[in-house]
């Protein structure tokens, strides 16, 4: 407004003269109409910010619900004898889910071992060999399973595992969780590598280290903490898996002494107890839920580390 | 555009200038022999039957306006055109008489042979400073740490890199700054002990006095290694070189003593370059 003073004064809003006038002047903001239009401006902007922390609140809500709820309903039955006692049978007070978190470790472990080799090689020929048309066709293969319902998943392996072999087991289970990371861990990975710069590629070869040396020593060590994340967060999706484990690990209320056997898994339990008539299996329910969203926090907040770690040496950004 | 008489091969001068150099090697056989060296990438032809001599121990400048294939030039020399699947090869290159086109070469060794340094310096991020340096003779199965360490300083040394990093070897090479990780790619190429040199732009991210460091470097090095140097800098082509060869749309117009070059040059085109007219 003080800018206005002793300048001379604008000609009449809508004659061509002020028109003239707010071209000639545009970006200096001393026209009543110019003004006008700033103002609307900052309310635009300032309706687009609230609209956008709104929806990021509605993100955020449901988040804090769950954490809320499952913190309310499941600490007061998590206590010693949950993480080291078997379920107890039906009316028996206490007892705790140990085989079912150990059977969640075993299943992650044996997920792990077969589907992490497989999807971190499948990323490596994506990234690093093949014809961009193959390629094309492979990505596009593996995003179509990214999207596969897990319960299909469950009911493939039943019939190729469960059935044939006559009886659910450990082995199922870890089978059709390794299955569902194969392509998530396929694409993280090779997106980890493409991140590597060429640059790195070239100064290897011209060292005269070949091709392979390059690929493990430098461009998949370059690419670790990326892949290692993919890894982590494929593990931390399956980790909650219910439904493809109903066709496959079954659930056990004991321990599981061989891989051959049906195996107790969290959500498995949690998924028992839940659907039970009992109140303190309902109790049990909640805390099993508590441990597991506590376990998949975990990993996620690991991965945030490791990538803020990452940033700060200013390695590639994930 | 290009007559015959400039299709001839250009002998390796030797003027003057740096003549006395020259001499004491006692040999006037070139390291680098290119004859009729045509690079295609798919249908297009990016060199046009270049024909050139690099002479041992001596800095070669390729000068050139961009596209003119002054890079695809020095990458064909050490092989590395053979990343682009669609790259195919025509021609001749000797290096120091040996055909390193012919199929029996593995490209893996005649790299321990060629070094190159790249314009962008790209230190391996996950590595330490003396890891960078000694990573050519780790992956290729030198093992014994007393010539891993030996390697390492005489490396650093040559690069004049030495006296700055001497105390934190086991420091991540990305904490050096932008100069320094580019003599620190010079002495990881030099550690593999290569009989050439090819440098493609390698002063063109860099400040003025790491440029100049680098200059310093390049002209030391020369006593030892056999150089070709890709720049955009006519100065600096100017300031280290001893030969020039000048590149246009593919082809190779002139080559000769950098003096010549730069003072006298036998055609118009290199003239109108070096004087800034066009490029």
């Amino acid at each position: 407004m003080s800018l206005k003073t002793g300048l001379p004064l604008p000609a009449p809003p809508g004659s061509p003269e002020a028109k003239a006038e707010t071209l000639g002047r545009a970006g200096v903001g001393i026209d009543s109409k110019q003004e006008s239009y700033h103002r609307w401006r900052n309310v635009k902007n300032g309706l687009v910010q609230a609209v956008t922390c709104l929806c990021t609140l509605a993100v955020l809500l449901p988040l804090a619900l769950v954490f809320n709820h499952v913190l309310k309903s499941g600490l007061s039955a998590v206590n010693l004898t949950f993480f080291t006692g078997l379920p107890k049978p039906v009316g028996e007070p206490g007892g705790g889910m140990a085989n079912a978190i150990v059977g969640t470790f075993e299943l992650l472990g044996l997920a792990a071992l077969l589907g992490v080799p497989v999807g971190v090689c499948g990323g490596i020929f994506l990234a690093e060999y093949g014809s961009t048309k193959l390629n094309w066709w492979i990505r596009f293969a593996a995003d179509v399973l990214n999207g596969v319902p897990s319960i299909i998943w469950g009911m493939v392996v039943y019939a190729l595992v469960v059935v044939p072999r006559k009886g659910f087991s450990a082995w199922a289970g870890g089978i059709v969780l390794g299955m569902i990371i194969v392509p998530l861990i396929m694409r993280t990975s090779e997106e980890m590598l493409r991140l590597v710069p060429q640059g790195y590629r070239e100064a290897a070869l011209a060292l005269g280290i070949s091709q392979w040396r390059t690929l493990v020593q430098i461009v998949l060590r370059t690419a670790l903490r990326g892949i290692t994340t993919g890894i982590l967060l494929a593990l931390a999706r399956v980790a909650g898996e219910t439904a493809p484990l109903l066709f496959t690990a079954f659930g056990n209320r004991f321990w599981n002494h061989s891989l051959n056997d049906p195996i107790a898994a969290l959500p498995l339990q949690i998924f028992s107890y839940a659907i039970s008539p009992y109140e303190d299996w309902h109790r049990q329910a909640w805390a099993g839920a508590l441990v597991l969203l506590v376990l998949v926090a975990l990993v996620n907040v690991s991965v945030r580390l490791l990538t803020r770690e990452r940033s700060n040496r200013g390695r590639l950004p994930l | 555009m290009i007559t015959e008489e400039r299709q001839t091969i250009p002998k390796p001068p030797l003027v003057a200038a740096d003549s006395a150099r020259a001499r004491e090697q006692g040999s006037g056989s070139p390291a680098l022999s290119v004859r009729n060296l045509s690079v295609f990438f798919g249908k297009v032809q990016v060199l046009k039957r270049i024909s050139l001599d690099a002479a041992a121990q001596a800095v070669t400048a390729i000068i050139g306006p961009s596209g003119c294939g002054k890079s695809t030039f020095l990458r064909s020399l050490n092989r590395m055109h053979e990343l682009v699947p669609s790259a195919r090869v025509e021609g001749e290159i000797r290096l120091f008489g040996e055909d390193i086109l012919s199929p029996e070469v593995e490209p893996v060794s005649l790299r321990r042979r060629v070094g190159m340094v790249f314009q962008k310096s790209n230190p391996f991020p996950t590595m330490s400073i003396a890891d960078n340096v000694t990573v050519g003779l780790r992956l290729n199965g030198v093992r014994q740490r007393s010539v891993l360490a030996q390697r390492l300083e005489h490396s650093l040394l040559m690069a004049a890199l030495w006296d700055e990093v001497k105390d934190r070897l086991d420091a991540p090479a990305t904490s050096l700054s932008g100069g320094q990780q580019q003599r620190l790619c010079i002495a990881r190429a030099l550690a593999v002990q290569p009989e050439v040199l090819l440098m493609d732009e390698p002063a063109s991210a860099l400040d003025p006095l790491a440029t100049r460091k680098i200059e310093d470097l390049i002209r030391e090095l020369k006593k030892k290694y056999t150089i070709l140097i890709v720049t955009h800098n006519m100065q600096q082509a100017a300031r280290t070189s001893d030969y020039t060869a000048f590149f246009y749309l593919g082809e190779l117009v002139e080559y000769g003593a950098t003096a010549r070059i730069f003072t006298n040059p036998a055609q118009k085109q290199t003239e109108d370059y070096v004087t800034g007219r066009f490029g």
